[in-house]
């Protein structure tokens, strides 16, 4: 975990970012701390804390002072709008960049869409609270800081 | 508690030899270092003067504060284990007791922690242990000494796969609870790289650079893409390796970027990926030979 190529912290954001809006970490939840990152991880405790630093200025996060870090009410719209709003540069245009590339017609690109769009009868908002979380979102009490 | 240090203007030479020669730094409390050089850049010579193990040829060594040399005070809170370690020719937990006296802030319980983690016998003697062993027994004595200087300087490099990495964690969650300003050197980097905070390299008794490990990262980037493209694109940079593949040139620049650099890489269709801190190690402490 964390091999990738950005930086440390950047990959942790991310990770809990990714669990806010799938909903395995649910709002006032709290996130694991910046020892369970330092030891489940291997990294410095300074990494950990720049992430969480990061997403508590986004407002992702919040700090309980002498408790720890938990997820802000209303992190997971937020972050569902930043991404509505990068939706169309991050993953529609690199669509139509590759159609054009390879040659494949808006017309095919299009039909496909609305038939995946029309098989899912999904919700279309947001704004539903998350499902309950996934065990492996909660702190691992198995190593527990001494 | 944590000790600051302050290096003016070091040198240490042996007889005519320099290992050191005009080291200025600050390490800050409470900070986790890596010291990187490769072998006989120093690291040694550095660890074992602010340990006072050693005086310096010139120049000022401050542990908090004040001059570590033959200073009960600064000395009982400043641990250097070396490979191999410095022990007495005793029994695993003589050497245990000893330390225990002579470290204000030792914690017994952690050390019998450590020892029941590593498996370390305590009724052999040491010099019947074989090198992992003696390598953990020196990762007990650092670690529960709790010095507010600690200093690993290769110790834990005896311990096979599974021991180092049941090190890093004993040290990450100590560390946690109770900060304290250690220092690591190495030549394992990909292995450490992420323990560290700040990372300071020697090459040739001097140093290199001290900079934070996160952005000593991310000073090193490859550009992947068409030849023709690249060289363009990496004109003027410093170009520290190429690698070749067919058509695609894999070019390794270090600095940073100019701006617009990244958009123009996107736009061009260029690759841009980091540097692994181990890479970028060789090719800093590589590019001195030619000179």
């Amino acid at each position: 975990m964390f091999d990738g190529r950005e930086p440390i912290y950047l990959q942790i954001a991310d990770q809990i970012r990714e669990q806010v809006v799938s909903g395995a970490l649910a709002e006032d939840e709290q996130v694991m701390s910046t020892t369970q990152y330092a030891t489940t991880f291997r990294i410095n405790p300074a990494t950990a804390q720049k992430a969480f630093a990061e997403l508590v200025e986004e407002g992702v996060l919040y700090k309980r002072r002498g408790l720890g870090m938990f997820v802000a009410p209303g992190a997971r719209s937020r972050l569902l709008e930043r991404r509505r709003a990068s939706f169309f540069a991050e993953v529609v245009d690199p669509v139509a960049q590759q159609a054009r590339v390879l040659g494949i017609p808006l017309a095919e690109v299009v039909a496909r869409l609305e038939e995946l769009m029309a098989g899912a009868a999904q919700p279309a908002d947001g704004a539903q609270p998350g499902t309950p979380a996934t065990p492996d979102s909660t702190p691992d009490p198995q190593e527990e800081p001494r | 508690m944590s000790f600051a240090v302050e290096v003016r203007d070091l040198s240490v030479r042996y007889g005519r030899s320099t290992a050191l020669e005009g080291v200025s730094l600050r390490l800050e409390p409470g900070v986790i270092y890596g010291l990187l050089g490769r072998n006989g850049a120093g690291k040694t010579s550095l660890l074992s003067t602010i340990a006072a193990f050693q005086r310096a040829s010139s120049g000022t060594v401050l542990v908090d504060g004040e001059d570590p040399y033959e200073n009960a005070r600064v000395m009982a809170g400043t641990c250097l284990v070396r490979e191999g370690g410095d022990f007495p020719e005793e029994r695993v937990k003589g050497v245990l007791d000893f330390a225990a006296r002579l470290r204000p802030l030792w914690d017994a319980e952690l050390a019998a922690r450590l020892v029941d983690r590593f498996e370390l016998p305590l009724d052999k003697k040491v010099t019947q242990l074989s090198r992992g062993k003696r390598s953990a027994l020196g990762v007990v004595v650092g670690l529960a000494s709790r010095a507010p200087l600690t200093m690993f300087d290769e110790a834990y490099l005896g311990l096979d796969a599974p021991s180092r990495y049941a090190f890093y964690e004993a040290l990450l969650e100590d560390y946690a609870e109770h900060p304290r300003t250690i220092v690591l050197s190495s030549h394992l980097i990909e292995e450490v790289e992420r323990l560290f905070e700040r990372v300071i390299i020697l090459d040739k008794g001097a140093v290199l650079l001290e900079e934070e490990a996160e952005s000593l990262r991310s000073r090193g980037r490859t550009v992947t893409g068409p030849q023709e493209v690249v060289e363009d694109f990496v004109a003027g940079m410093r170009v520290v390796g190429r690698a070749q593949l067919g058509r695609t040139l894999q070019a390794t620049v270090v600095g940073d970027l100019p701006p617009g650099a990244e958009q123009r890489a996107a736009e061009a269709g260029l690759e841009l990926g980091s540097v692994p801190l181990q890479d970028l190690f060789v090719h800093l402490t590589s590019k001195g030979e030619r000179g």
